[in-house]
Protein backbone atom coordinates (compact mmCIF):
# COMPACT_ATOMS: atom_id res chain seq x y z
CA UNK A 1 0.00 0.00 0.00
CA UNK A 2 2.72 2.71 0.76
CA UNK A 3 4.89 2.56 -1.68
CA UNK A 4 8.73 4.62 -1.78
CA UNK A 5 7.18 8.07 -2.79
CA UNK A 6 4.54 7.90 0.19
CA UNK A 7 7.41 7.26 2.69
CA UNK A 8 9.74 9.97 1.26
CA UNK A 9 6.78 12.58 1.17
CA UNK A 10 5.98 11.14 4.68
CA UNK A 11 9.32 11.73 5.74
CA UNK A 12 10.05 15.30 3.92
CA UNK A 13 7.06 16.49 5.65
CA UNK A 14 7.55 15.88 9.31
CA UNK A 15 11.50 16.73 8.83
CA UNK A 16 9.89 20.12 7.48
CA UNK A 17 7.66 20.82 10.46
CA UNK A 18 10.29 19.38 12.86
CA UNK A 19 13.33 22.08 11.34
CA UNK A 20 10.86 25.04 11.55
CA UNK A 21 9.70 23.63 14.79
CA UNK A 22 13.06 24.02 16.45
CA UNK A 23 14.40 27.36 14.90
CA UNK A 24 15.03 29.85 17.32
CA UNK A 25 12.45 32.26 17.30
CA UNK A 26 14.11 34.98 15.92
CA UNK A 27 14.84 33.70 12.65
CA UNK A 28 11.24 32.18 12.84
CA UNK A 29 10.35 35.96 13.51
CA UNK A 30 12.51 36.71 10.17
CA UNK A 31 11.56 34.00 8.22
CA UNK A 32 7.84 34.73 8.73
CA UNK A 33 8.06 38.44 7.92
CA UNK A 34 9.96 37.43 4.85
CA UNK A 35 7.31 34.99 3.85
CA UNK A 36 4.47 37.64 4.55
CA UNK A 37 6.46 39.46 2.04
CA UNK A 38 5.14 37.52 -1.01
CA UNK A 39 1.94 38.94 -0.13
CA UNK A 40 2.77 42.47 -0.56
CA UNK A 41 1.57 42.58 -4.31
CA UNK A 42 -1.83 41.86 -3.17
CA UNK A 43 -2.10 44.59 -0.13
CA UNK A 44 -2.55 47.19 -3.17
CA UNK A 45 -6.15 45.20 -4.76
CA UNK A 46 -7.18 44.49 -1.36
CA UNK A 47 -7.32 48.48 -0.40
CA UNK A 48 -9.20 49.23 -4.03
CA UNK A 49 -11.38 46.21 -3.20
CA UNK A 50 -12.58 47.97 -0.09
CA UNK A 51 -11.95 51.78 -1.47
CA UNK A 52 -14.38 50.70 -4.01
CA UNK A 53 -18.21 51.20 -2.00
CA UNK A 54 -16.38 54.55 -0.58
CA UNK A 55 -15.88 56.16 -4.15
CA UNK A 56 -19.46 54.69 -5.46
CA UNK A 57 -20.84 56.62 -2.41
CA UNK A 58 -18.42 59.56 -3.26
CA UNK A 59 -20.10 59.74 -6.62
CA UNK A 60 -23.68 59.44 -5.82
CA UNK A 61 -23.67 62.03 -2.81
CA UNK A 62 -25.11 65.37 -3.47
CA UNK A 63 -23.10 68.30 -3.12
CA UNK A 64 -24.93 70.30 -1.30
CA UNK A 65 -24.78 67.03 1.20
CA UNK A 66 -20.56 67.21 1.01
CA UNK A 67 -20.68 71.35 1.77
CA UNK A 68 -23.10 70.94 4.80
CA UNK A 69 -19.96 68.18 5.82
CA UNK A 70 -17.84 70.99 5.33
CA UNK A 71 -19.25 73.41 7.17
CA UNK A 72 -19.70 71.01 10.30
CA UNK A 73 -16.18 70.20 9.95
CA UNK A 74 -14.81 73.40 9.76
CA UNK A 75 -17.19 74.41 13.09
CA UNK A 76 -15.53 71.05 15.05
CA UNK A 77 -11.90 72.03 13.60
CA UNK A 78 -12.47 75.72 15.48
CA UNK A 79 -13.96 73.87 18.28
CA UNK A 80 -11.01 71.92 18.46
CA UNK A 81 -8.79 74.87 18.28
CA UNK A 82 -10.21 76.65 20.99
CA UNK A 83 -9.78 73.32 23.06
CA UNK A 84 -6.59 73.20 22.12
CA UNK A 85 -5.22 76.58 23.15
CA UNK A 86 -6.57 75.62 27.01
CA UNK A 87 -4.80 72.82 26.52
CA UNK A 88 -1.54 74.28 25.54
CA UNK A 89 -1.77 76.60 28.65
CA UNK A 90 -2.60 73.65 31.34
CA UNK A 91 0.47 71.80 30.06
CA UNK A 92 2.77 75.22 30.20
CA UNK A 93 1.28 75.24 33.90
CA UNK A 94 2.13 71.96 34.36
CA UNK A 95 5.35 72.24 33.16
CA UNK A 96 6.28 74.99 35.22
CA UNK A 97 4.87 72.94 38.25
CA UNK A 98 6.76 70.30 37.57
CA UNK A 99 9.73 72.15 37.35
CA UNK A 100 9.60 74.01 40.62
CA UNK A 101 8.73 70.65 42.25
CA UNK A 102 11.77 69.21 40.46
CA UNK A 103 9.80 66.50 38.31
CA UNK A 104 10.82 64.58 35.03
CA UNK A 105 9.01 66.68 32.51
CA UNK A 106 6.55 65.45 30.24
CA UNK A 107 7.19 64.84 26.56
CA UNK A 108 4.16 65.19 23.72
CA UNK A 109 2.98 62.19 22.66
CA UNK A 110 4.69 61.57 18.93
CA UNK A 111 2.29 59.54 17.26
CA UNK A 112 1.89 57.57 13.78
CA UNK A 113 -1.15 56.62 11.70
CA UNK A 114 -0.80 53.49 10.22
CA UNK A 115 -3.49 51.27 8.13
CA UNK A 116 -4.23 47.81 8.80
CA UNK A 117 -3.91 45.69 6.35
CA UNK A 118 -4.59 42.60 7.83
CA UNK A 119 -5.85 40.46 10.32
CA UNK A 120 -4.95 37.20 11.71
CA UNK A 121 -6.61 34.20 9.69
CA UNK A 122 -6.47 31.87 12.86
CA UNK A 123 -9.57 32.46 15.10
CA UNK A 124 -7.33 31.54 18.50
CA UNK A 125 -4.93 34.82 18.43
CA UNK A 126 -6.18 38.74 18.08
CA UNK A 127 -3.16 40.07 16.08
CA UNK A 128 -3.52 42.71 12.85
CA UNK A 129 -0.46 44.22 10.48
CA UNK A 130 -0.22 47.62 10.13
CA UNK A 131 2.09 49.04 6.99
CA UNK A 132 4.87 50.85 9.81
CA UNK A 133 8.05 48.86 9.75
CA UNK A 134 11.47 49.67 10.98
CA UNK A 135 12.07 52.12 8.01
CA UNK A 136 9.48 54.07 10.19
CA UNK A 137 11.34 53.50 12.80
CA UNK A 138 9.21 50.79 14.52
CA UNK A 139 10.57 48.59 17.18
CA UNK A 140 8.71 46.16 19.11
CA UNK A 141 6.65 46.64 22.08
CA UNK A 142 5.50 49.99 20.79
CA UNK A 143 1.90 50.35 22.25
CA UNK A 144 -1.20 50.89 19.56
CA UNK A 145 -4.09 53.08 20.27
CA UNK A 146 -6.98 55.00 18.46
CA UNK A 147 -8.96 58.60 19.07
CA UNK A 148 -11.40 55.80 21.43
CA UNK A 149 -8.83 54.11 23.52
CA UNK A 150 -6.25 51.41 23.43
CA UNK A 151 -5.83 48.63 20.82
CA UNK A 152 -2.22 46.73 21.79
CA UNK A 153 1.10 46.55 21.22
CA UNK A 154 3.69 46.07 18.76
CA UNK A 155 4.86 42.04 18.98
CA UNK A 156 7.44 41.49 15.94
CA UNK A 157 8.31 44.75 12.79
CA UNK A 158 9.73 43.71 9.85
CA UNK A 159 11.11 46.48 7.44
CA UNK A 160 7.87 47.75 5.57
CA UNK A 161 4.97 46.26 8.38
CA UNK A 162 4.83 44.83 11.66
CA UNK A 163 2.62 42.18 13.40
CA UNK A 164 -0.05 44.13 16.50
CA UNK A 165 -1.26 41.90 19.28
CA UNK A 166 -4.35 43.31 20.10
CA UNK A 167 -5.66 43.59 23.73
CA UNK A 168 -8.18 40.87 23.54
CA UNK A 169 -5.36 38.62 23.03
CA UNK A 170 -3.48 36.17 25.12
CA UNK A 171 -0.37 37.15 25.11
CA UNK A 172 -0.51 41.22 25.80
CA UNK A 173 -1.57 41.87 29.36
CA UNK A 174 -1.98 45.85 30.38
CA UNK A 175 -1.64 47.18 34.42
CA UNK A 176 -4.99 49.00 34.60
CA UNK A 177 -5.99 51.46 36.68
CA UNK A 178 -9.84 52.30 37.65
CA UNK A 179 -10.85 56.21 38.02
CA UNK A 180 -12.85 55.52 41.24
CA UNK A 181 -12.11 57.41 44.64
CA UNK A 182 -9.49 54.18 45.12
CA UNK A 183 -7.98 54.64 42.52
CA UNK A 184 -8.11 50.28 41.98
CA UNK A 185 -5.08 48.39 39.97
CA UNK A 186 -5.61 45.02 37.83
CA UNK A 187 -4.72 43.56 35.43
CA UNK A 188 -6.28 43.33 31.52
CA UNK A 189 -6.72 39.87 30.48
CA UNK A 190 -8.52 38.39 27.41
CA UNK A 191 -12.17 37.68 27.22
CA UNK A 192 -13.57 34.75 25.84
CA UNK A 193 -13.03 33.90 21.91
CA UNK A 194 -16.47 35.44 20.56
CA UNK A 195 -15.99 37.98 22.96
CA UNK A 196 -14.78 41.44 20.63
CA UNK A 197 -15.39 43.89 23.00
CA UNK A 198 -15.18 42.67 26.59
CA UNK A 199 -12.51 41.81 27.83
CA UNK A 200 -11.42 40.88 32.12
CA UNK A 201 -9.96 42.55 34.91
CA UNK A 202 -8.46 40.73 37.00
CA UNK A 203 -6.48 40.84 40.36
CA UNK A 204 -8.18 43.96 41.79
CA UNK A 205 -8.16 44.03 45.87
CA UNK A 206 -11.22 42.12 47.17
CA UNK A 207 -13.03 45.25 49.15
CA UNK A 208 -12.54 47.47 45.41
CA UNK A 209 -16.02 49.38 45.36
CA UNK A 210 -16.44 49.16 41.39
CA UNK A 211 -19.99 50.46 39.49
CA UNK A 212 -20.27 49.94 35.89
CA UNK A 213 -19.37 52.81 33.73
CA UNK A 214 -16.51 53.61 36.11
CA UNK A 215 -13.16 54.41 33.37
CA UNK A 216 -10.66 52.12 33.64
CA UNK A 217 -6.87 53.60 31.88
CA UNK A 218 -3.69 51.94 31.53
CA UNK A 219 -1.72 52.94 35.04
CA UNK A 220 1.80 53.10 33.52
CA UNK A 221 3.06 50.24 35.77
CA UNK A 222 4.42 47.20 33.65
CA UNK A 223 7.18 49.04 31.68
CA UNK A 224 5.44 49.60 27.74
CA UNK A 225 2.29 50.90 28.44
CA UNK A 226 2.20 54.75 29.90
CA UNK A 227 -0.19 55.85 32.03
CA UNK A 228 -3.56 57.27 30.77
CA UNK A 229 -4.85 55.76 28.03
CA UNK A 230 -8.23 55.14 28.10
CA UNK A 231 -9.21 51.05 27.88
CA UNK A 232 -12.96 51.20 28.43
CA UNK A 233 -15.66 50.80 30.57
CA UNK A 234 -16.12 48.64 33.74
CA UNK A 235 -19.68 46.54 32.79
CA UNK A 236 -19.93 44.50 35.67
CA UNK A 237 -17.67 42.65 38.73
CA UNK A 238 -17.78 39.57 41.00
CA UNK A 239 -15.92 38.05 43.69
CA UNK A 240 -13.25 35.52 43.02
CA UNK A 241 -11.52 33.03 45.33
CA UNK A 242 -13.73 33.22 47.96
CA UNK A 243 -13.43 36.96 48.49
CA UNK A 244 -9.78 37.27 48.02
CA UNK A 245 -9.76 39.35 44.71
CA UNK A 246 -12.45 41.10 42.91
CA UNK A 247 -12.64 40.42 38.89
CA UNK A 248 -14.77 42.71 36.51
CA UNK A 249 -15.45 42.88 32.94
CA UNK A 250 -14.49 45.80 30.98
CA UNK A 251 -15.71 47.39 27.43
CA UNK A 252 -13.34 48.11 25.06
CA UNK A 253 -13.39 51.45 24.09
CA UNK A 254 -11.79 51.09 20.82
CA UNK A 255 -13.75 48.92 18.41
CA UNK A 256 -11.03 46.18 17.87
CA UNK A 257 -13.11 44.38 15.18
CA UNK A 258 -13.35 47.47 12.66
CA UNK A 259 -9.99 48.22 12.57
CA UNK A 260 -8.71 50.11 9.78
CA UNK A 261 -6.42 52.95 10.87
CA UNK A 262 -4.54 52.99 14.36
CA UNK A 263 -1.76 55.32 15.84
CA UNK A 264 1.38 53.80 17.40
CA UNK A 265 2.87 55.87 19.93
CA UNK A 266 6.91 56.44 19.09
CA UNK A 267 7.73 57.97 22.45
CA UNK A 268 5.82 56.30 25.00
CA UNK A 269 7.11 57.61 28.33
CA UNK A 270 6.84 55.41 31.21
CA UNK A 271 6.80 56.17 34.42
CA UNK B 1 -2.16 17.94 -16.85
CA UNK B 2 -0.44 17.31 -13.53
CA UNK B 3 2.04 20.29 -13.00
CA UNK B 4 -0.38 22.47 -14.11
CA UNK B 5 -3.37 21.04 -11.46
CA UNK B 6 -0.32 21.42 -8.75
CA UNK B 7 0.58 25.12 -9.88
CA UNK B 8 -3.55 25.51 -9.67
CA UNK B 9 -3.68 24.39 -6.31
CA UNK B 10 -1.13 26.35 -4.71
CA UNK B 11 -2.01 29.69 -6.25
CA UNK B 12 -5.51 28.53 -5.10
CA UNK B 13 -4.24 28.31 -1.42
CA UNK B 14 -1.84 31.00 -1.68
CA UNK B 15 -5.21 33.19 -2.18
CA UNK B 16 -7.38 31.59 0.23
CA UNK B 17 -4.82 32.41 2.66
CA UNK B 18 -4.40 36.11 1.36
CA UNK B 19 -8.54 36.48 1.69
CA UNK B 20 -8.58 34.72 5.04
CA UNK B 21 -6.37 37.28 6.67
CA UNK B 22 -7.74 40.65 4.10
CA UNK B 23 -11.38 39.75 4.60
CA UNK B 24 -13.31 39.65 7.86
CA UNK B 25 -16.77 39.65 6.46
CA UNK B 26 -17.22 35.83 7.91
CA UNK B 27 -15.71 36.63 11.55
CA UNK B 28 -17.84 39.75 11.62
CA UNK B 29 -21.00 37.93 10.57
CA UNK B 30 -20.78 34.49 12.45
CA UNK B 31 -17.91 35.13 14.84
CA UNK B 32 -14.90 32.55 13.16
CA UNK B 33 -12.76 33.14 9.91
CA UNK B 34 -13.66 30.12 7.76
CA UNK B 35 -10.41 28.25 6.67
CA UNK B 36 -10.14 26.94 2.90
CA UNK B 37 -6.90 24.98 3.13
CA UNK B 38 -8.64 21.89 4.36
CA UNK B 39 -11.09 22.15 1.24
CA UNK B 40 -8.50 22.34 -0.95
CA UNK B 41 -6.22 19.54 0.43
CA UNK B 42 -9.34 17.08 -0.11
CA UNK B 43 -9.37 18.41 -3.70
CA UNK B 44 -6.08 18.12 -3.96
CA UNK B 45 -5.67 14.39 -2.38
CA UNK B 46 -8.65 13.15 -4.62
CA UNK B 47 -7.49 14.49 -7.82
CA UNK B 48 -3.71 14.43 -7.25
CA UNK B 49 -0.35 12.80 -6.12
CA UNK B 50 1.12 12.39 -2.81
CA UNK B 51 3.32 15.39 -4.15
CA UNK B 52 1.21 17.79 -4.63
CA UNK B 53 -0.36 17.15 -1.46
CA UNK B 54 2.92 17.62 0.43
CA UNK B 55 3.55 20.90 -1.43
CA UNK B 56 -0.11 22.21 -0.25
CA UNK B 57 0.61 20.77 3.54
CA UNK B 58 4.09 22.11 3.66
CA UNK B 59 3.82 25.89 1.60
CA UNK B 60 0.06 26.09 2.43
CA UNK B 61 0.75 25.67 6.06
CA UNK B 62 3.50 28.12 6.08
CA UNK B 63 1.69 31.00 4.29
CA UNK B 64 -1.05 30.62 7.17
CA UNK B 65 1.42 30.79 9.83
CA UNK B 66 3.40 33.73 8.85
CA UNK B 67 0.21 35.60 8.47
CA UNK B 68 -0.91 34.58 11.72
CA UNK B 69 0.82 34.68 15.17
CA UNK B 70 1.13 30.62 15.06
CA UNK B 71 4.60 29.62 15.81
CA UNK B 72 6.05 28.71 11.88
CA UNK B 73 5.11 24.97 10.83
CA UNK B 74 2.18 24.50 12.96
CA UNK B 75 -0.52 24.02 10.29
CA UNK B 76 1.26 21.33 8.02
CA UNK B 77 1.51 18.82 10.01
CA UNK B 78 -2.76 18.79 10.49
CA UNK B 79 -2.71 19.23 6.68
CA UNK B 80 -0.95 16.20 5.88
CA UNK B 81 -2.33 14.19 8.27
CA UNK B 82 -6.02 14.93 6.48
CA UNK B 83 -4.63 14.70 3.10
CA UNK B 84 -2.08 11.82 3.35
CA UNK B 85 -4.49 9.17 4.17
CA UNK B 86 -6.80 10.01 1.83
CA UNK B 87 -4.28 9.89 -0.73
CA UNK B 88 -3.64 6.77 -0.71
CA UNK B 89 -7.31 5.64 0.16
CA UNK B 90 -8.87 7.96 -2.50
CA UNK B 91 -9.87 4.66 -4.84
CA UNK B 92 -12.08 3.56 -2.31
CA UNK B 93 -13.80 6.98 -2.15
CA UNK B 94 -16.63 7.91 -4.45
CA UNK B 95 -15.12 12.14 -5.46
CA UNK B 96 -17.53 12.75 -8.02
CA UNK B 97 -20.14 12.56 -5.24
CA UNK B 98 -20.88 16.04 -3.41
CA UNK B 99 -22.11 14.27 -0.91
CA UNK B 100 -18.87 12.70 -0.31
CA UNK B 101 -17.13 15.53 -0.97
CA UNK B 102 -18.99 17.66 1.93
CA UNK B 103 -18.33 15.17 4.12
CA UNK B 104 -14.71 15.07 3.56
CA UNK B 105 -14.57 18.85 3.61
CA UNK B 106 -16.62 18.62 6.97
CA UNK B 107 -14.30 16.41 8.48
CA UNK B 108 -11.20 17.82 6.98
CA UNK B 109 -12.35 21.28 8.24
CA UNK B 110 -12.96 19.89 11.78
CA UNK B 111 -9.88 18.29 12.19
CA UNK B 112 -7.46 20.47 11.28
CA UNK B 113 -8.19 22.92 13.86
CA UNK B 114 -8.33 20.79 16.30
CA UNK B 115 -5.17 19.13 15.63
CA UNK B 116 -3.37 22.89 15.55
CA UNK B 117 -4.54 23.73 18.68
CA UNK B 118 -4.02 20.40 20.06
CA UNK B 119 -0.21 21.24 18.85
CA UNK B 120 -0.19 24.54 20.07
CA UNK B 121 -1.17 23.47 23.67
CA UNK B 122 1.33 20.77 23.35
CA UNK B 123 4.15 23.55 22.48
CA UNK B 124 3.19 25.75 25.36
CA UNK B 125 1.40 27.98 23.57
CA UNK B 126 -1.64 29.90 24.84
CA UNK B 127 -4.54 30.21 22.21
CA UNK B 128 -7.61 32.02 22.88
CA UNK B 129 -10.11 29.60 23.96
CA UNK B 130 -13.46 29.03 25.44
CA UNK B 131 -16.73 27.65 25.27
CA UNK B 132 -17.06 30.27 22.00
CA UNK B 133 -14.54 28.08 20.67
CA UNK B 134 -16.80 25.18 19.94
CA UNK B 135 -19.53 27.63 18.10
CA UNK B 136 -16.27 28.80 16.05
CA UNK B 137 -14.82 25.06 15.21
CA UNK B 138 -18.68 24.35 13.87
CA UNK B 139 -18.48 27.25 12.09
CA UNK B 140 -15.33 26.26 10.00
CA UNK B 141 -16.61 22.68 10.02
CA UNK B 142 -19.96 24.11 8.09
CA UNK B 143 -17.63 26.88 6.01
CA UNK B 144 -15.06 23.72 5.09
CA UNK B 145 -17.86 21.51 4.13
CA UNK B 146 -19.83 23.71 2.04
CA UNK B 147 -16.38 25.43 0.81
CA UNK B 148 -15.66 21.63 -0.73
CA UNK B 149 -17.99 20.81 -3.20
CA UNK B 150 -17.51 24.24 -4.79
CA UNK B 151 -13.39 24.36 -4.62
CA UNK B 152 -14.03 20.94 -6.64
CA UNK B 153 -16.42 22.15 -9.65
CA UNK B 154 -14.35 25.05 -9.94
CA UNK B 155 -11.01 23.02 -10.34
CA UNK B 156 -13.06 20.78 -12.93
CA UNK B 157 -14.19 23.55 -15.00
CA UNK B 158 -10.83 24.76 -14.71
CA UNK B 159 -9.54 21.14 -15.96
CA UNK B 160 -11.55 21.71 -18.74
CA UNK B 161 -10.41 25.02 -19.66
CA UNK B 162 -6.91 24.56 -19.47
CA UNK B 163 -6.16 20.47 -20.21
CA UNK B 164 -6.31 18.74 -23.40
CA UNK B 165 -10.19 17.49 -23.77
CA UNK B 166 -9.98 14.10 -24.60
CA UNK B 167 -11.00 13.17 -28.36
CA UNK B 168 -14.76 11.91 -28.12
CA UNK B 169 -15.87 8.41 -30.41
CA UNK B 170 -18.18 8.74 -32.41
CA UNK B 171 -21.15 5.44 -32.49
CA UNK B 172 -20.86 6.01 -36.16
CA UNK B 173 -19.46 3.80 -38.53
CA UNK B 174 -19.84 3.97 -42.46
CA UNK B 175 -19.47 0.63 -43.24
CA UNK B 176 -22.39 -0.08 -41.21
CA UNK B 177 -24.77 2.64 -42.81
CA UNK B 178 -27.86 1.42 -43.63
CA UNK B 179 -28.56 2.54 -47.38
CA UNK B 180 -32.42 3.35 -48.24
CA UNK B 181 -33.60 3.78 -51.41
CA UNK B 182 -32.37 2.46 -55.20
CA UNK B 183 -28.92 2.72 -56.13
Amino acid sequence: MLRKKHYLALGAVTLVTVLLLSLPSRTVSHLKLAIGGLFLPLFGTVNAVRQLPDRAADTLLPRSELLKEIDNLRRENQEFEVRQQQTDASARENDQLRALVGWQQQQPWKLKLASVVLRDPANWWRTIQIDLGKRDGLVENLPVLTADGLVGRVSSVGYTRSQVVLVEDPSCRVSARILNPAQDLGVISPGGPLENSLVDLFYLSGNANLKPGQEVVTSGEGGIFPAGIPIGQIVDSRQAEFGLYTEARVKLSANLGALDQVWVLMNPQLN
Amino acid sequence: MNVLQTILILAAAFLAVFGEAAFSLPRQLFGAQVDLLPALMICAALNTNVVTVSLLAVLGGLWFDALSANPLGVTILPLFAVGFPICLRRDLVLRELPFAQVFLGAAASALVPALCVLLLLTGGQQPLLGWGSVWQWLVMTAGGALATPVIFVLFDWCRHALGYQPQTETSFRPDREIRRGRQ
